[in-house]
């Protein structure tokens, strides 16, 4: 699914990834640990196509395609999904209308017709049902006036209706409290499947408790240092990040 | 003729009407039928290169014929219209009378440089109800000088939505004049989207208690447009209300222009005044200038005025991209976004239908 080969990017001058090589294989879900600053979220956003950051080295593939050469809505319909560490708030936009209109782009990008108004709200009350969120949720302008629990739940919402293939959530289990944790990790384990992988990158072992990933990394000084299965992250959540370069 | 105003008056610091008055009009000419005239299903009033057209318009009840009259003011595009005024409509809603909606169309098919001067009075008695939603279009080089009276009785009410469509060679200079009764209220709503040159001066005056008006705008200009929004809120008696949410979208070289006076006089205690304009700057050449002016005699008054002016936000923008909407329809949604608040007075289905048609289409002429 995912081949992230040597990949080296920085913001300005600034180096922040540092060759990090990563395969995804169908199915799987990883999760990436690692120190404050050790390049998580730029991983991410150097993923989902955000402009600043710029790739010196490597490559990325994905499902056979060359990731880095494609817009960041090109990457979204061909099932890439970043739910962000801080949403964005977009007032003046009705929730309902930003999920529908990103829902529509991604089916006309990927030749499946386009679903009306009615159709929709069908599916997205479906949808807000099985995540246990409030019916309002439709109706708000996108992430304004949300608690920090709301806005990380409003992203799974929109996860479980684009129905990605590769899911990165970064630090979505920042901020959350248990119940919220345990919302967010049922909204993934919903969409596991033999075509579906996630990327999570989390600072704490909590969220893995719920997710349980088939690969742990752990990424330091814009590097992957570490990598082995769950127990890696236990054994993190015990002694920290102190002594990893050495390892 | 009297003198076109130029840059030395105050009033017209932002807007300079040399390249007006380097053409010589035409006082008429004969007009095309448009195609696709505007249709909302409601009476409908149409004025062909400035004349009325029987056969195009279906006339409500309460129109009367035009009739000229003088100019008191010392404004000068007032003068000049009432120098040339030929044609105009004037309605009269009787007292505790809803007269729905009424469309009124300005279609120009100008060959040869024209100019057409309207004057429409429009009054509400007592009570009375009106929603008068403007389209102003057409082609060529033409110069729309517009003057619209209005006077709103004891508790009536008129909405009032301008859609400033004009060819982008076109000059539209409209100057509207509300007069507010006690308890009534005047909701305007104006977008600007045509015109080489335009200005909507509007001057409110607010004459009884717990009178309000709304006096918003919307601009959307690229290229060279030049538009020119100005209001003179004159709040005369107590407990009245005004509020004026002015949103400005630019691109290419356009300008916008803003002036709005707030005059409070020493009567008007608890005057409830604000004034909000925002402008989206979506180029480095585009550019707004903002006049805010309060003027108060009174003291136990609330005003506020604020202005911000700025781009359209990156964070925003990849935030919709990454959900899978095209870099163009992302900018969209978010231009959407910003005018949203100005739309805030358009109450009606189908002026919000035409409103939101307008928008789109100015977007996919960029």
């Amino acid at each position: 699914m995912l081949e992230i080969q040597n990949l080296s990017a920085r913001i300005g001058d600034k180096e922040i990834l540092r060759g990090v090589t990563l395969t995804v294989p169908d199915g799987e879900v990883h999760a990436i640990m690692g120190p404050n600053g050790a390049g998580k979220s730029t991983l991410s956003y150097v993923l989902s196509g955000r402009e600043g950051y710029e790739v010196t080295a490597g490559t990325v593939t994905f499902n056979g395609q060359d990731l880095l050469a494609m817009e960041p809505e090109q990457r979204a319909a061909a099932g890439i999904f970043l739910a962000f560490q801080y949403p964005v708030e977009l007032p003046g936009v009705g929730n309902a209308n930003f999920i529908r209109t990103a829902l529509n782009a991604v089916r006309r990008a990927r030749g499946e017709p386009e679903l009306d108004a009615v159709a929709f709200l069908k599916l997205a009350r479906a949808a807000i049902k099985n995540l246990s969120m409030p019916d309002d949720m439709l109706k708000r302008n996108v992430n304004v006036g949300f608690s920090g629990g709301e806005k990380k739940r409003n992203e799974v919402l929109q996860m479980a209706l684009l129905q990605p293939s590769l899911a990165i959530l970064d630090e979505t289990d920042s901020g959350l409290d248990i119940d919220a944790l345990k919302i967010v990790a049922d909204g993934v384990n919903a969409l596991r499947k033999p075509k579906f992988s996630a990327l999570i990158i989390t600072h704490y072992q909590r969220l893995l408790d719920h997710i349980v990933p088939d690969r742990v990394h752990v990424l330091a000084a814009g590097k992957i240092v570490r990598s082995g299965g769950p127990e890696l992250a236990l054994e993190l959540e015990a002694h920290g990040y102190a002594n990893l370069e050495a390892a | 003729m009297t003198a076109l105003p130029t840059r030395k008056l105050e009033a017209w610091r932002y807007t300079d009407l040399k390249s007006l008055a380097a053409i010589s009009f035409a006082d008429s000419a004969p007009a095309a039928v448009p195609d696709n005239l505007p249709d909302l299903g409601i009476p409908r009033l149409v004025f062909l290169n400035g004349a009325y057209n029987a056969a195009l318009s279906t006339p409500p009840a309460y129109l009367s014929d035009f009739a000229a009259v003088a100019e008191a003011s010392s404004l000068p595009l007032a003068l000049i219209n009432a120098e040339h005024a030929r044609d105009g409509i004037t309605v009269k809603i009787p007292e505790n009378t809803d007269a729905g909606a009424l469309l009124l169309i300005s279609h120009a098919s100008a060959t040869s440089p024209l100019a057409f001067h309207p004057r429409h009075r429009i009054t509400l008695a007592a009570g009375a109800k009106l929603t008068l939603i403007e389209i102003s279009t057409g082609t060529g080089i033409y110069w729309h000088n517009q003057v619209m009276d209005i006077a709103i009785h004891e508790g009536a009410t008129l909405a009032h939505y301008r859609l400033q469509d004009e060819d982008e060679k076109s000059f539209h200079l409209a100057t509207i004049r509300a007069r507010i009764a006690a308890h009534a209220a005047y909701e305007a709503f104006t977008a600007t989207i045509g015109a080489k040159i335009s200005r909507a001066e509007f001057h409110a005056t607010l004459l009884g208690p717990y009178g309000k008006t709304h006096l918003n705008a919307a601009q959307l200009l690229r290229h060279q447009q030049h538009a020119d929004f100005t209001t003179v809120v004159a709040h005369d008696a107590e407990n009245c209300a005004s509020r004026q949410t002015v949103k400005s979208v630019l691109s290419g070289h356009a300008r916008g222009v803003f002036q709005g006076r707030i005059e409070v006089a020493r009567a008007a205690q608890k005057t409830d005044g604000y004034q909000m304009t925002q402008a989206l700057l979506l180029s480095d050449t585009a550019e707004m200038d903002i006049k805010p002016e309060l003027e108060i005699f009174a003291d136990d008054v609330k005003c506020s005025h604020g202005a911000t002016i700025g781009a359209l936000d990156p964070e925003q923008l990849f935030y919709l991209r990454s959900r899978g909407i095209p870099e163009a329809e992302s900018r969209a949604m978010l231009i959407r976004a910003f005018l949203e608040e100005a739309f805030e007075p358009v109450t009606h289905e189908a002026a919000k239908t035409l409103f939101d048609g307008a928008i789109d289409s100015w977007w996919t002429r960029q």
